[in-house]
């Protein structure tokens, strides 16, 4: 079968991350998938406001996912709205296991993901962003977590769905967040019809994307740090 | 034989594997799951005899008990004031461990002794399993500083700034004329003629940036140098 963009059923778009791209925030970091483009910033630890909602055994993680308004063809309406209200919440419910909150008794880590290029699979692009940013952070976590949208294209499972093929009638999409260590699935979502049988090749796809994209994240974490490995210890 | 995955002063990401045995010991920045050993945090692996830890590279300042830290007053209570330190939490400093006169908490307003904004010296007294903080200023040395300006740097390039001694802090002071006091937490206290506190933030700054290349002594000696002769 061939995809509309020509890709192989197992084959990402092109993969970017660069990490440390804001210098006020405490950590922060740009994940690219194709043409969508997501930037990540990290304030936290630091003080949970409003006071009562303060958890004295862990830390409180919150999550903004915003879309530019020249992120789509057409300008969306900016500031908060249902859909960006829920994937906040999707992307908090997805990074938190990876998180050790415990760490950070009465803190707050906030997480500001926005959408500077929108082309289908945003909220896994943030998630890798994400990640990213709190790792930048220096935020104490179990593992990483790497995202990728796996689905059901014409009839058969596809890794990485585009706009394009996102818009072809009876698409399923299923978006994927993966630990690549603990081997687990954060984040499973699934939009539309799919068989057992495709289900299970199509998270298999997923979950291979995700490794994928762990090696970009991994490569742009330390070459954030190339130069510093020498002397941090020393003198 | 267990057997070491990463070579020392690699730079680890958070849930990468560093070691596979029992022989090994996880320290700070890791933490052993079944047989291995992985890295918690981004950092750079250390490894001593047979302990593992990984110095972090980014993050807050993590209070150690005994550490000197300098701290800004960011809200005064009726028994004690609340410090900005650097870390995750503004801690607090009670009315007992600032000050040695019988304070009436009742009667009196604690903003004669410090207001918000004030920069003071205070020490790490205590710090609780449940990461409660405890300062104190009933050491020598610990007090609150007049005039002068802060510069914060990331507390992970304090070691650096301070030098073998305080060689380097030393250096700086010698040539600049300028008090300097430098905490644990990454805040830096510097009072002197203006033009001497640009030029000790100057070179601050370029130690943060470069704390991790050789030869940095010789910089910033040369830095100095030039900056006295302007």
């Amino acid at each position: 079968m061939k995809r509309p963009d020509g890709r192989k059923i197992d084959e990402t778009r092109e993969l970017e991350a660069k990490v440390g791209i804001f210098s006020k925030a405490d950590g922060s970091a740009m994940f690219r998938i194709g043409k969508t483009t997501a930037i990540a910033g990290v304030y936290g630890p630091t003080n949970m406001y409003p006071r009562w909602l303060e958890d004295p055994e862990k830390a409180v993680l919150k999550c903004y996912y915003d879309m530019y308004s020249f992120s789509v063809p057409e300008r969306k309406r900016p500031g908060p709205d249902r859909r960006s209200i829920e994937l906040s919440r999707v992307i908090k419910y997805a990074l938190m296991p990876a998180i050790v909150l415990k760490e950070y008794p009465r803190s707050a880590i906030k997480v500001f993901v926005s959408i500077t290029q929108a082309d289908a699979g945003t909220r896994c692009a943030c998630i890798s962003a994400a990640a990213m940013a709190l790792a930048d952070a220096g935020i104490v976590m179990k593992d990483m977590v790497s995202s990728v949208a796996a689905g059901l294209v014409n009839g058969e499972p596809v890794v990485d769905l585009s706009k394009e093929e996102e818009d072809i009638e009876g698409t399923t999409d299923i978006p994927i967040a993966y630990m690549p260590r603990l081997q687990k699935i954060t984040l499973l979502q699934l939009d539309g019809k799919i068989n057992p049988k495709h289900f299970r090749e199509a998270i298999k796809l997923g979950i291979e994307g995700c490794k994928k994209i762990y090696d970009v994240q991994k490569r742009a974490l330390k070459e954030k740090y190339a130069t510093d490995s020498i002397g941090i210890d020393g003198e | 034989m267990g057997n070491l995955l990463v070579e020392e002063k690699k730079i680890v990401i958070p849930g990468e594997e560093i070691a596979d045995g029992m022989d090994f010991l996880p320290s700070v920045g890791t933490f052993r799951e079944g047989e291995k050993i992985f890295a918690n945090r981004l950092g750079v692996v250390s490894v001593y005899n047979r302990v593992i830890k990984v110095i972090p590279l980014a993050g807050k300042y993590r209070p150690v008990q005994g550490d000197i830290v300098i701290g800004m007053i960011m809200d005064v209570g009726f028994s004690g004031w609340s410090v900005n330190i650097g870390s995750e939490n503004t801690v607090n400093l009670p009315v007992g461990e600032a000050v040695r006169e019988r304070v009436e908490m009742l009667k009196s307003d604690l903003s004669k002794f410090f207001d918000i904004g004030d920069i003071i010296v205070t020490k790490i007294l205590n710090v609780t399993k449940s990461r409660i903080i405890q300062l104190t200023m009933r050491d020598f040395g610990l007090k609150k500083m007049r005039g002068g300006r802060m510069i914060k740097i990331s507390p992970n390039k304090v070691p650096r700034l301070i030098g073998k001694n305080g060689s380097m802090v030393g250096m700086i002071k010698d040539a600049t004329k300028c008090e300097i006091a430098v905490g644990q937490n990454g805040y830096i206290w510097v009072d002197g003629p203006v033009e001497q506190q640009i030029k000790v933030e100057e070179v601050i700054k370029m130690i943060e940036e470069k704390a991790h290349t050789s030869g940095l002594t010789d910089k910033v000696k040369e830095m100095l140098e030039k900056g006295v002769q302007t």
